[in-house]
């Protein structure tokens, strides 16, 4: 895994006169959230810092997926959900009424547990997103596939079959394939829901690396099961037990001092 | 949970050859063997029962039709009783326009109506529509044909190919809708979630993610429509009605198909009676060549949705 240094993708024309701080900081302000009648977050106050790996973990049904998904409105399809409190992108927030979901979510990316790559080519998998404002010069659009799979470290594998159905990639391969897809929409944060669980440990390590290169550029949120996963590739890890967000910190600290009982108890494996 | 001590665990079991004398156990052996093989001849007779009525009307056609299936019978009209070389050119047409009328109304609403049922499955119009798709898939094909006659014939004052077509298609809907919903229903929710999550829109992301991937199952659907609709003779009797002429104004009445077999095999004369063999054989050919056609067109490189 040499090839992660491709040429560096700058930023779009349009995010012109970005500022020389980091875009994409999130901060979560007593954040509750509930399905219906259930309420699955309580009040939760967690910062997300820019160009740093923050790790959610917590058994299951702890509310860390929740969590993740509300950060770019994936349950607002779901009919009785609502939420309380704030969760700001860059000090704006993202609930704010004004703002349309879709375009959050251009900004907010997200990769799945289970890769879901559309059923067409690789090539049409990587351009749907930019594809969705009408028609981009064909050039414009081949840089843009070919500088997202360089980010996803996955070009030198794909190149020669652009053409070729992604579904005959491998497992790992897909998973990159989704993480290119997102970035093609050149987001500020990349969410990812236990992108590595179903990978054997070689594709873990090689979508670890790449999230290690991507967070020079982006925030990212990451859901793992895997407590040495979290230990091994994120700056900060937030610890979520039953809905309420227990402890937050650098990770460091995290697993080797940790400040809450419980904490201590599900890093060293008493439960969960 | 603790591991039960070796001293307390029970006696294993006595062998069942000490149960069963060695005799007897052949004997239920040879039993369950023979069981077995008749069950599988009887599914496999009513495989062949099931194959048998279609064997028969391909073979009966063929043998009744094949002789006055000549190319004058495609490219000729009509002929009276006792002259050689009629043909049915304008019931093949007139049948392709109820087909394609038909289709051009009923598939986009029923596609629509399909992808609004799978999308919005718990809403009360889903599950009103739904309720009364089920009742309308159900509904005497005559009855349809009057309801064309009510609103499209009577108002105008005489029959048309557009009263036929939109009789048919109000059978397709129905139909479609339910194929639709069902096929796209089996479209894994993840890839709904990817393209939400790159920031399309909800709708778009039913046309273009849901849609798509569902289309080899949604083209089936709408072929097995088609095909059924193609061989409908009660909702054209009094819509299409039939025309001994050639026309291809929709809004004239049409030959059909159904309708010139229907009143060839009626009639008393031999001739007529081979040409309706021959038409029944062009029926089925058509619905035959339409399927292979959209099966070859949507065979598609990525057309398999494994998720």
């Amino acid at each position: 895994m040499t090839a992660t240094a491709g040429p560096v993708a700058p930023s779009r024309p349009g995010g012109s006169g970005a500022p020389a701080a980091a875009l994409g900081a999130l901060v979560a302000k007593q954040f509750s959230f509930w399905y219906g009648e259930k309420q699955a977050l309580y009040g939760i106050d967690l910062e997300m810092r820019s160009r740093s790996i923050t790790a959610l973990i917590g058994p299951s049904g702890c509310g860390k997926s929740t969590f993740l998904r509300s950060i770019n409105r994936m349950h607002d399809l779901l009919p009785g959900t609502r939420h309380e409190g704030q969760i700001l992108l860059d000090e704006a927030d993202i609930y704010r009424s004004e703002l349309d979901p879709t375009s959050l979510r251009r900004r907010v990316g997200m990769v799945f547990q289970r890769w879901n790559c559309f059923p067409k080519s690789i090539y049409d998998n990587v351009a749907y997103g930019p594809s969705i404002n009408a028609s981009l010069p064909r050039h414009e659009m081949d840089w843009i596939v070919e500088s997202s799979l360089r980010r996803a470290a996955l070009w030198d594998e794909v190149k020669d079959r652009l053409r070729q159905s992604a579904l005959g990639l491998s497992g790992g391969q897909q998973q990159r394939l989704c993480i290119a897809r997102t970035l093609a929409n050149d987001p500020e944060v990349l969410l990812l829901d236990e992108p590595a669980s179903a990978l054997d440990p070689i594709a873990t390590q090689k979508i670890e690396e790449l999230l290690y290169e991507l967070k020079r550029e982006l925030t990212v949120v990451i859901v793992t099961h895997n407590l040495q996963q979290a230990a091994r590739a994120s700056d900060y890890t937030a610890f979520f037990y039953m809905g309420r967000l227990i402890e937050a910190g650098p990770t460091e600290r995290m697993f080797t001092a940790p400040r809450e009982e419980r904490t201590n108890s599900y890093i060293t494996g008493r439960f969960g | 949970m603790t591991a039960p001590s070796p001293a307390a665990s029970p006696a294993p079991p006595a062998r069942w050859s000490g149960v069963y004398p060695a005799a007897a156990r052949a004997g239920k052996l040879r039993r369950r063997h023979a069981v077995n093989a008749v069950m599988a001849g009887l599914v496999g007779v009513a495989a062949i029962l099931a194959t048998l009525p279609l064997v028969i009307v391909l073979f009966y056609l063929l043998k009744q039709g094949v002789a006055s299936l000549q190319w004058h019978f495609f490219t000729n009209m009509p002929k009276p009783v006792g002259e050689s070389g009629g043909g049915m050119a304008n019931a093949i047409v007139g049948t392709l326009m109820l087909i394609g009328t038909a289709s051009v109304i009923g598939l986009p609403v029923g596609i629509g109506a399909g992808l609004y049922l799978a999308e919005h499955r718990g809403s009360r119009l889903a599950n009103t529509t739904r309720f009364l798709a089920d009742v309308l898939n159900g509904l005497p094909s005559i009855v349809m044909g009057i309801f064309a006659w009510q609103i499209l014939v009577r108002p105008v004052g005489h029959f048309s190919a557009w009263a036929g077509g939109v009789a048919l298609a109000a059978m397709m809907i129905p139909q479609v809708a339910r194929t639709t919903e069902e096929i796209v229903r089996t479209v894994p929710v993840s890839l709904r979630e990817a393209a939400l999550a790159l920031g399309y829109a909800h709708w778009r992301t039913s046309l273009t993610v849901v849609l798509r991937t569902a289309t080899a199952g949604v083209v089936t659907g709408a072929l097995v429509a088609i095909a059924r609709i193609a061989g409908e003779t009660a909702p054209l009797l009094f819509t299409a009605f039939g025309n001994q002429f050639w026309s291809t104004s929709l809004n004239q009445p049409v030959a059909a198909l159904p309708l010139q077999i229907y009143t060839y095999a009626l009639s008393p004369y031999d001739d007529w009676h081979s040409q309706a063999w021959a038409g029944a054989l062009v029926l089925i050919a058509l619905i035959l060549i339409i399927s292979l056609i959209a099966r070859v067109a949507t065979r598609g490189r990525f057309a398999t949705a494994s998720d």
